[in-house]
């Protein structure tokens, strides 16, 4: 077979390398290993360093692919799908993980299409097949009620988005060796259309839930916005972020962004504390393959409580306050 | 300003309950009802045609019985449907879908925008809109969270400069939202933010109950078959699992005994179990 190697596309903003890319590559070295092919990190922005480009080594990558330009600073899709498809058609990856960020379930059905390859969204495990090599990609499907596993057997590259931190980034090996190759911009692949005017980060506190460790989720129950300082609070001594189910939003206590959810977003942190929430179905869907999920509800036949690991049934006004005096002491 | 809104017709899944013996989901006897995500779309298209003129045309890929969704679609306010429908579309991936779609779109003809959903909750990868905007080499915007402006230069004036129509847009990235400014005709896929979409009104219940859907497929679209269904899909599905949603996990009940401090030193002692203290 003439396609070979397991590439991982790796995100930077401002020059900045983020932590899907390392996460990727914990996924990527498995496969890698076990096709006993290399693996490639591609990076493609501006201003990214040698050094950081290092750190991807340390991380598992034989090589990386690194793509600076001051037109490929900001992430324009048809910029980056082009880019990205140029050197598909050059080096011929047998394999092309994403992350299923906003840039990753952007650019990867684009480059698809364009590349005849198959695409499966938002995996949750990814394995190679004793005999045939294939990528078997895993994902949860219909709001996480099922487990659906695809491959593409006669289509090269295999491409899949993998959901953010649902595995841990590969741990630091400072005494891997590698290979950084810079990549030149051909210019004629930039596409030119669309422009970027500007950004806005969002307000308030700023994490963004799907890169959070620890996320603690206030509901309906929580009766007003102000009561939100208590979700705050806890979510401190994680260093978490805060999120909410839909109820929590529609009501303007906290903004779109925190939504979690079926139309809102999907999220795997290690711990997830509901408070007030109900357990919807479209609630769960967005956190059901949290490691471990807290609930506290009044309501001792709420759905939540199916999916937690450890509940509190009870008057949640009197569990959080209890709970971030306890956990302030812990901390002390 | 001409829309096209590819729609898809997914199972009802909102009073579906967990099955306390199995652990998954009971799902008998659910209804079909359109992509929830898609009505933002829907509405964004109205609120569009309402200020701009144009006229919209839903489409969806499905069973004759997807007709509903379009018939839908059009009592709230949508011009024209067109249903894809044939046993040469069944099992298509994400792939062969926006390859239909879009020929689809090429032959309905003089639009300005597409609008699709972020993504459908029964297959949810949202990999259709991108793909359609891929195969009709459309501007792109997937998260899209707000119509800022749109600019439709007047036909009257000169040909001599290079202002084109375009549309202002910001979509939501993980940290904030991104202002981009996209020449038409161009692709947007939406988020729940942009709108909130209305219910049928009567004169469109009427409206949507005399028209005629025309039925598209093979006999009358010119497709490459090698792309279509399960044939033309790079993806197989090879296996389904029902895994166990339920967890059975520890629960203190501190309604009687008002224990508050006990229980809440519990959850203490499982979070340092898990090392997450
Ligand atoms: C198409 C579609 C998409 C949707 N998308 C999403 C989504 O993305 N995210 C989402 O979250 N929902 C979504 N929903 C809505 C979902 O169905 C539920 O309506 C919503 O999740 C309920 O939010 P809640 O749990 O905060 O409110 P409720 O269901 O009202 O639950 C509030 C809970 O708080 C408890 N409570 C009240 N007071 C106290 C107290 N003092 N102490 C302790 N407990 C208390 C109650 O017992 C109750 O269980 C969607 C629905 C549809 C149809
Ligand atoms: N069969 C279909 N017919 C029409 N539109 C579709 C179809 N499948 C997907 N779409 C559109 O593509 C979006 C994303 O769907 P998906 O990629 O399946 O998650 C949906 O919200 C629809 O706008």
């Amino acid at each position: 077979m003439e396609y070979n190697g397991v590439w991982t596309l790796g995100e930077a903003r401002d020059g900045e390398i983020k932590e899907v890319s390392f996460e990727l590559l914990s996924r990527g070295r498995k496969l890698a290993d076990k096709l006993d092919e290399e693996l490639v990190s591609l990076v493609i922005g501006d201003g990214i360093t040698d050094e950081q480009a290092e750190e991807l080594i340390k991380s598992g990558a034989d090589k990386v692919y690194l793509m600076n330009a001051p037109a490929l600073k900001d992430f324009i899709a048809e910029n980056y799908s082009n880019v990205i498809e140029d050197l598909i058609k050059e080096y011929k990856p047998e394999i092309i993980l994403a992350a299923a960020t906003s840039m990753g379930r952007t650019v990867m059905p684009y480059i698809a299409i364009k590349t005849n390859a198959g695409l499966t969204a938002d995996c949750t495990e990814l394995d190679i097949e004793e005999d045939t090599g294939n990528l078997l990609q895993t994902r949860p499907a219909i709001g996480g009620n099922i487990l659906a596993t695809i491959k593409s057997p006669n289509h090269r590259p295999q491409m899949a988005t993998v959901r953010p931190h649902s595995t841990k980034p590969a741990e630091k090996d400072e005494s891997r060796t590698g290979e950084i190759v810079h990549l030149k911009l051909d210019s004629s692949l930039l596409d030119g259309r669309v422009k970027k005017l500007g950004f806005r980060k969002n307000e308030g506190d700023a994490v963004n839930i799907q890169d959070a460790d620890v996320i603690a989720a206030g509901g309906k129950g929580m009766k007003k916005g102000e009561n939100f300082a208590m979700i705050r609070e806890l979510a401190g001594y994680f260093d978490g972020a805060v999120g909410a189910s839909r109820d929590a939003v529609d009501r303007d206590w906290i903004s779109y962004p925190y939504q979690v959810g079926l139309s809102g977003k999907t999220v795997t942190p290690k711990l997830y504390f509901a408070i007030g929430i109900s357990g919807a179905i479209q609630h769960l869907a967005g956190m059901k393959t949290s490691e471990n999920i807290i609930a506290i509800n009044e309501d001792p036949d709420a759905d939540i409580f199916m999916v937690s690991d450890f509940g509190i049934v009870g008057d949640l006004f009197e569990i959080v306050p209890e709970l971030n005096k306890q956990l302030a002491e812990e901390v002390k | 300003m001409n829309i096209v809104i590819p729609i898809k017709q997914v199972p009802e899944t909102s009073n579906v309950k967990m099955d306390e013996e199995t652990g998954t989901m009971k799902r008998d006897g659910v209804e079909s009802i359109i992509n929830p995500l898609d009505l933002y779309a829907i509405e964004t298209g109205i609120q569009l045609k309402e200020e701009y003129g144009g006229k919209i045309t839903v489409i969806t890929m499905g069973p004759p019985s997807a007709d509903k969704a379009l018939k839908e679609a059009i009592a709230m306010g949508c011009d024209d449907g067109i249903l894809l429908s044939g046993r040469e579309f069944a099992g298509s991936d994400t792939w062969a879908t926006s390859y239909a779609l879009s020929e689809a779109i090429k032959e309905i003809g003089d639009y300005d925008l597409i609008l699709a959903g972020e993504r459908a909750t029964d297959g949810d990868t949202g990999q259709v809109g991108p793909g359609i905007a891929s195969w009709l080499d459309l501007t792109l915007s997937t998260y899209t969270s707000k119509v800022v402006d749109v600019n439709l230069v007047d036909e009257e004036v000169d040909y001599t400069t290079t202002e084109q129509d375009s549309i202002i847009v910001e979509r939501m990235v993980e940290d904030g939202y991104e202002k981009l400014q996209l020449p038409l005709p161009a692709l947007l896929t939406v988020v729940k933010e942009i709108s909130f979409p209305r219910l049928p009104t009567l004169r469109g219940k009427q409206r949507s109950r005399k028209i005629e859907i025309p039925q598209w497929n093979l006999g009358n679209l010119d497709l490459d078959e090698d792309y279509l269904g399960l044939q033309g899909s790079p993806t197989r599905v090879v296996n389904i699992d029902h895994p166990k949603v339920t967890r059975g996990g520890t629960v203190i009940d501190v309604r009687e005994d008002g224990n508050v401090e006990a229980a809440v030193a519990k959850l203490i002692d499982y979070l340092k179990s898990k090392e997450l203290v």
